[in-house]
């Protein structure tokens, strides 16, 4: 399995795009490493800088709709080469969503007033997220404070997370 | 209790269902083209697993960036290429014979009522409108389809839309499907379908349904879906004839591709469309959607006829009819791109290619070009397209370049214009 536990990135905005999170430009490259640079190139974020702000981040919290528009896979793999996981968001495109597990990764759904919380206590500071699979709980720490939130994994997601992916259960399956 | 028209498809295609919302079903159709499926290539050639299910259900072609821009783009087409000849992939379209992926694979006959289909393209869902359940997917599901031949999918559920009345003169499809986006909002109907019913639906030709159909994912949906009829059959006869012994056979097989009466929807919506405006969007989202009227005056810079949305020959003609005898504005610059070969063909035995140079536009190669800003047509920054195609995100067509969406009868007239204004001013 992948690496779920470490620092988050807050993007407080909605319907963020796939075309947002690796533009079209970049989609003629054929290996997922040479993504890394451009992920977040063309964020529609007042305050965003994607070479800093995406450094050493395992978790992103953002709103509603994260993925919305092409069925580019460069976009989660813009996100793994760059050591990012998990995205937590309100809700996300049907597309993106399966293409997180598909790679093994998670895409996770809380309540509004969750991830309004989220941003309002802990946006300002240094935050860390763990992710336990098993207990489907998430670990969220400050320096300030910390809680649990649990969150829901429906079982097919969470096979893919184990298994590493659709390929591998597929391939073992069918 | 009835079955939608999806959950028909899923009940004739589902392999297995591992947990209560995941239903693995069995693909009738693989699409693929160079931007997507390369890597999934690749990774099955790594996993020592460089197979096809079905080389006969697998269609592939080039049309993102064709010809080839740089040695990046050629090197994608080389894999998809390759790949095809080596697992005898007889329905690879090459430059001179390749299109727009959503409009030439549907011309070729390749889509049929009750089909599943995936492709690693969002706009997948365009080929609903002949009645078959199209989603589009990322490159792990193309990966697996091509290689075992399903993909896995949640419970399907299935919003309507009937629709009433009849569009006004110039008003088409493209402004229909504005509206409704703009109604949804761009995830009203995130993880569901989009069943397009109803008298307006039924008049309208397989091309305005697929225009209907195409932008069912700018709202979230999974599939735009229309019940096949007559209209279908016709648009299909070529490819079906051998097969059935007359068009009412013909329907009458695809009549069970439709939703019971008693079916249960999420939501059913239902309006008269009579009044209905030429609309256009605004901003960076798809749902960002006024009037014309309401954005008559709007300098732009660039026209953009073509796409999978509306780059097919009705939509050309709707255009020329448009342009004929006028010139764009000096302050303008205009592009057309047929989507398939035969729709060039056609717009050249028509006159509609004289039309368009001699109104001054740059006629492209069958490709998706412009729309997302990777091969050709790219936008400057601060400037604006008035284009026929499906998205408007920030930097879609270009880094700070802003795209307006609306029909190719609006973009006609904005050209000789300059700036946004309703088609009806230049009514023949």
């Amino acid at each position: 399995m992948k690496n779920f536990n470490g620092k988050v990135l807050f993007l407080d905005r909605s319907d963020i795009n796939t075309d947002e999170i690796i533009p079209a430009k970049y989609l003629t490259e054929i290996t997922k490493e040479a993504l890394k640079p451009y992920l977040l190139e063309d964020l529609s974020l007042k305050g965003f800088d994607n070479k800093e702000d995406i450094k050493d981040k395992v978790v992103v919290v953002t709103r509603e709709n994260f993925g919305c528009g092409s069925s580019r896979e460069h976009a989660p793999w813009a996100l793994e080469v760059n050591g990012i996981n998990v995205v937590i968001a309100e809700s996300f495109a049907r597309i993106f969503r399966q293409n997180m597990f598909n790679c093994g990764m998670m895409a996770i759904e809380l309540p509004k007033e969750k991830i309004d919380n989220l941003f309002n206590n802990y946006s300002g500071s240094i935050t860390n997220i763990e992710v336990d699979i098993e207990k489907a709980k998430l670990f969220v720490t400050s320096s300030e404070q910390s809680e649990v939130i649990d969150f829901e994994l429906g079982g097919f997601d969470k096979v893919l997370v184990q298994e590493g992916g659709w390929v591998n259960y597929a391939d073992n399956r069918y | 209790m009835g079955k939608t028209l999806v959950e028909k498809i899923f009940d004739a295609h589902r392999v297995e269902q591992p947990y209560p919302d995941t239903h693995v079903l069995k693909l009738d159709r693989v699409f693929c083209h160079e931007i997507t499926t390369p890597i999934a290539i690749t990774d099955l050639m790594a996993r020592g697993k460089d197979r096809v299910f079905d080389p006969s259900k697998i269609k592939a072609v080039i049309d993102h960036v064709t010809p080839a821009k740089d040695s990046k783009t050629a090197e994608q087409g080389k894999i998809l290429r390759d790949w095809a000849r080596r697992h005898e992939i007889k329905d690879f379209f090459d430059i001179g014979r390749n299109g727009v992926c959503h409009a030439i694979f549907p011309e070729k006959g390749f889509v049929r009522p009750g089909y599943t289909i995936i492709m690693g393209d969002s706009h997948t869902c365009t080929h609903g409108a002949f009645g078959a359940f199209a989603a589009g997917v990322g490159t792990t599901d193309l990966e697996v389809g091509i290689l075992k031949g399903v993909c896995a999918f949640k419970s399907p559920k299935t919003i309507k839309f009937n629709l009433k009345g009849s569009l006004q003169p110039g008003v088409y499809a493209k402004d229909l499907i504005l509206f409704i986006i703009k109604e949804l909002t761009v995830n009203g109907a995130t993880n569901m379908a989009i069943e397009f019913t109803g008298p307006v639906v039924d008049e309208m030709s397989m091309e305005s349904r697929m225009t209907l159909c195409n932008m069912a994912i700018e709202a979230g949906g999974t599939v735009g879906i229309c019940y096949p009829d007559m209209t279908t059959v016709e648009y299909l006869w070529e490819y079906i004839k051998d097969e059935f012994g007359s068009k009412e056979e013909a329907l009458k097989n695809y009549s069970k591709w439709v939703s019971d009466a008693d079916a249960s929807y999420e939501k059913i919506y239902e309006y008269d469309i009579s009044k209905l405006e030429p609309m256009v969007t605004f901003g960076y989202k798809p749902d960002q959607v006024k009037s014309v009227n309401e954005m008559t005056g709007t300098k732009i810079d660039q026209i953009y006829i073509g796409s999978c949305t509306n780059g097919r020959i009705e939509d050309l003609r709707i255009a020329a009819g448009i342009l004929k005898g006028k010139m764009i504005s000096d302050n303008v610059r205009a592009i057309v791109s047929p989507a398939t070969p035969a729709i060039y063909t056609m717009a050249l035995k028509e006159g509609l290619i004289e039309i368009f140079q001699s109104a001054g536009f740059c006629v492209t190669n069958p490709t998706c070009g412009a729309c997302l800003g990777m091969s050709n047509g790219v936008l400057a920054s601060g400037e604006a397209c008035a284009s026929t195609t499906n998205r408007n995100f920030n930097g879609r067509m270009g880094k700070g370049g802003v795209v307006h969406l609306m029909s190719p009868a609006t973009a006609a007239a904005s050209a000789i214009t300059g700036t946004i204004v309703n088609s009806q001013l230049y009514k023949g």
